[in-house]
């Protein structure tokens, strides 16, 4: 296929899943500020998710002091900052359409009617944050079930997936990267532990419900890291993203890319046969540092070996 | 699309000009669902009875929910400079314009041998040029208009085909008979609405469609493809074919898209492709891949920087030293506009006689050519009541609509004429046939045009149909060539 199409197709399915991340992370504040809690506490949560996704500095520009309501109004509706969910769904929706004769036409009137949707709702006087981010999670999940039930198992669904597992990959471990001091061995040393800011976390990724299936028990530091990074039955743990990625990388494998399925896979293998003790013997945060940066990297050589306006030769 | 409608398919408004209404009650125009004495028409009875039974409100309904469905699958065409994301709808009414079987015969035939004799046309200036030789056509007409391309003299194409895409204009004069307004040969547009159009009202109205046996269109984008395959330079078995479009934001990128799409190819822009060896290639996550054909929805101007215009982004480096080697096909050819210009279309009945020997069978409209001493004498003595093109002018711009203009505007244009007279045609002002059309205060009648596609390789075929066009009107009193103009389904009745 094109590589131009490959490219929009890929950011497409970025965008995509980034307004879905945003919209779990928007949700799981959004219930907190609705419980009884001490404000400085939702505002530190706010303050630290904001700087791992890089948003504190286009937020200073608009707004004077990290509350609530206007977090979950620059993150959902911003107009002009290109990271909001609602920027963001005009980027899928535009990648989209420059490739709309590659997408199932299912697929693209879901996209597209995401966005008028959308557009719609951003008109309008006064939005229910808690209602709207609901409505991304669910046009989300119909996109993924359109991709699935609809795309050919063909190059496009693979670069489609490699965008979303990477995407996922980088989101996740900025959510763990926002509450790393929470995770630390001892962080619990203290006797019980932070409910809030556990379940933000759990609630954000998706892991509340599950973490209590899998573990049936009180929820330990070790055991979120652990269930977050480490359970390859998590949707949305690194080895999860991780092994989808490699996967679906291989399935693209050309002439150039061998160093890039290569790097697509150590990733994949580290996950796959670490164990907790280590990494926190490392250092959850140095971990992931690297582990981000390893994923950056990944990105740019994915764009470079399939994605970029190649050489000729 | 290009051109928007004819200009003059005069809004019903424009009515209220006391000189156009008077030019029109002279000749009433025909109306496809009634005849004069108010009868209907044998083959909209069924459809006009069904009219009849349907409530109000059910219809209002459906025509919102067409509304609604074509922004939803976005059938749109993109405005320029406004918020991305934001585009137009084309209106579309949901009474169908109905040909019986016997008149879509007659001008199926007509337009193949246009066509054909077009075609002929275009291979004879580019080669021997037989019909300057026979002082046919001035030769001065055809070698100094700009759509000439010097380029493609002695260039030989596959199967001598240049036009692979037409779309005639069709209109129908107040006496009830078809005429050609426009032949469209370089970038035809509108096809996705003929289809769509229909997708639409079967969605809306099946119960019409059992009721009526109405000829297929939807193997159109099949035919389409195999014609394009068809024409692949020598030698090459299977042929990658592509579809160049200059991107998403223009206007008719959804039906480049649609296209691509529905025949199962690489919808590319110029940064795509590339030329090496002079071969053409497109990059692919696997590498570069040999391209045999390229249906191009770009203008001949921007096809290769390095030949036409050099600031041309949209465009191959080096495209036509391919295209010369013989190594790509392209279509439609580059330089078919010289067939197409207004100029040159006054000799098109001539082109059919002397080309296939044959007499035209769908006519043209009566032209006069200002270069004549006989015609300008003639159009300076009637300049109010008929219509004046500028030859090179394009989308409705340098153009006179002699009924409906003040004295000042006739003035102007026969002091133009005067000083350049090579530079105008002039045709009478056409009672253009009209359509019962859902207007904001119910049905009324309203202008309308036919663009069939003739499709050329191997053979020549039409899928029997087009776009129907229909001047609406906007609540403005300015007519302009790109306001108000929606669509309708075509139907061709096979019985």
């Amino acid at each position: 296929m094109l590589s131009r199409t490959a490219d929009h197709l890929y950011w497409m399915s970025r965008y995509i899943e980034r307004a879905e991340s945003l919209a779990r992370m928007v949700d799981a504040h959004h219930r907190m500020s609705l419980l009884p809690h001490s404000p400085d506490e939702l505002a530190g949560s706010l303050q630290a998710t904001m700087k791992a996704l890089h948003m504190i500095e286009a937020y200073a520009g608009r707004h004077a002091r990290i509350e609530p309501q206007s977090v979950f109004q620059f993150v959902s509706l911003d107009r002009e900052y290109s990271g909001s969910i609602f920027s963001c769904l005009r980027s899928a929706r535009e990648n989209a359409r420059a490739v709309r004769g590659s997408l199932t036409s299912e697929l693209w009137e879901t996209l597209n009617s995401t966005w008028l949707d959308a557009r719609s709702q951003a008109a309008r006087r006064s939005v229910d944050i808690g209602e709207f981010v609901e409505w991304v999670k669910e046009r989300s999940h119909l996109t993924r079930g359109v991709t699935i039930g609809t795309m050919m198992r063909d190059e496009a669904f693979h670069f489609t997936r490699i965008g979303t597992f990477l995407e996922r990959a980088d989101s996740t471990a900025r959510i763990l990267t926002a509450h790393q001091s929470d995770l630390m061995p001892g962080a619990d040393a203290g006797g019980v532990p932070d409910p809030f800011q556990w379940s933000v976390l759990l609630r954000a990724l998706s892991a509340f419900e599950v973490y209590r299936r899998v573990y049936r028990d009180v929820i330990t530091p070790l055991r979120v890291a652990e269930l977050l990074i480490l359970r390859d039955d998590m949707p949305r743990s690194l080895l999860r993203c991780c092994k989808e990625v490699y996967g679906n990388v291989r399935s693209v494998a050309n002439q150039q890319s061998a160093e890039t399925v290569r790097r697509a896979g150590e990733m994949h293998a580290m996950l796959h046969f670490a164990r907790m003790e280590e990494l926190l013997s490392l250092g959850l945060p140095r971990f992931l540092s690297q582990f981000l940066a390893k994923l950056n990297d990944l990105g740019s050589r994915i764009a470079a070996d399939f994605l970029g306006s190649q050489t000729e030769a | 699309m290009r051109g928007g409608i004819p200009y003059y398919i005069i809004q019903d408004l424009r009515l209220s000009v006391a000189g156009l209404s008077r030019a029109l009650m002279a000749n009433p125009p025909y109306n496809e669902m009634f005849s004069r004495e108010g009868a209907g028409r044998a083959h909209y009875l069924r459809y006009s009875q069904w009219l009849g039974d349907q409530p109000a409100e059910r219809l209002a309904q459906k025509r919102a929910e067409a509304d609604a469905l074509f922004h939803r699958v976005g059938i749109t065409f993109a405005v320029y400079g406004q918020e991305e994301g934001s585009e137009r709808l084309i209106p579309f009414d949901i009474v169908p314009r109905v040909l019986p079987r016997e008149e879509w015969i007659q001008l199926e035939s007509g337009l193949k041998q246009r066509v054909r004799a077009l075609n002929s046309f275009i291979h004879d200036i580019y080669h021997d040029q037989q019909i300057l030789k026979a002082g046919i056509i001035p030769t001065e007409q055809v070698l100094c208009n700009s759509q000439y391309r010097p380029e493609m003299q002695g260039v030989d194409v596959p199967g001598g085909i240049y036009a692979h895409i037409a779309g005639i204009d069709i209109v129908r004069d107040d006496a009830g008979e078809f005429k050609v307004l426009e032949d469209n040969l370089r970038v035809p547009s509108g096809v996705s609405y003929m289809l769509e159009n229909r997708k639409m009202m079967m969605r809306l109205f099946p119960e019409l469609f059992s009721a009526h046996r109405v000829a297929p269109v939807d193997h159109y984008p099949d035919v389409l493809l195999d014609n394009l395959r068809s024409v692949a330079p020598t030698g090459v078995a299977d042929p990658t074919v592509v579809l160049l479009t200059a991107g998403a934001h223009n206007s008719a990128y959804f039906e480049h898209a649609f296209l691509a799409q529905q025949m199962g190819i690489e919808l590319v822009e110029g940064q795509d492709l590339f030329v090496r060896d002079e071969a053409v290639f497109m990059r692919t996550t696997q590498g570069p891949q040999r391209v045999d054909v390229i249906y191009r929805r770009i203008d001949d101007d921007f096809m290769d920087p390095l030949v036409f215009r050099p600031d041309s982004m949209l465009g191959v480096p080096g495209l036509l030293t391919a295209y010369r080697a013989g190594h790509i096909t392209i279509a439609n050819a580059i330089g078919t506009g010289v067939a197409d210009d207004k100029s040159i279309y006054p000799y098109v009945p001539e082109m059919i006689r002397f080309y296939l020997g044959q007499s035209p069978i769908i006519g043209n409209v009566h032209t006069w050519m200002l270069r004549n001493r006989d015609d300008r004498e003639y159009v300076l003595a009637h300049l109010p009541e008929l219509v004046v093109k500028e030859v090179h002018g394009a989308g409705g711009y340098g153009m006179l609509i002699g009924p409906a203009a003040p004295q000042t505007e006739i003035d102007r244009f026969r002091q133009l004429i005067i000083a350049a007279p090579e530079r105008y045609i002039a045709q009478p002002t056409l009672a253009l046939s009209t359509c019962p059309t859902f207007a904001a205060a119910g049905l009324a009648p309203r202008h309308i045009d036919l663009r069939p596609f003739v499709l050329s390789g191997r053979e020549v075929s039409i899928v029997p149909g087009g776009l129907t066009r229909v001047a609406l009107r906007e609540g403005s009193l300015v007519v302009n060539s790109s306001q108000g103009g929606g669509t309708k389904d075509t139907w061709v009745l096979e019985t």
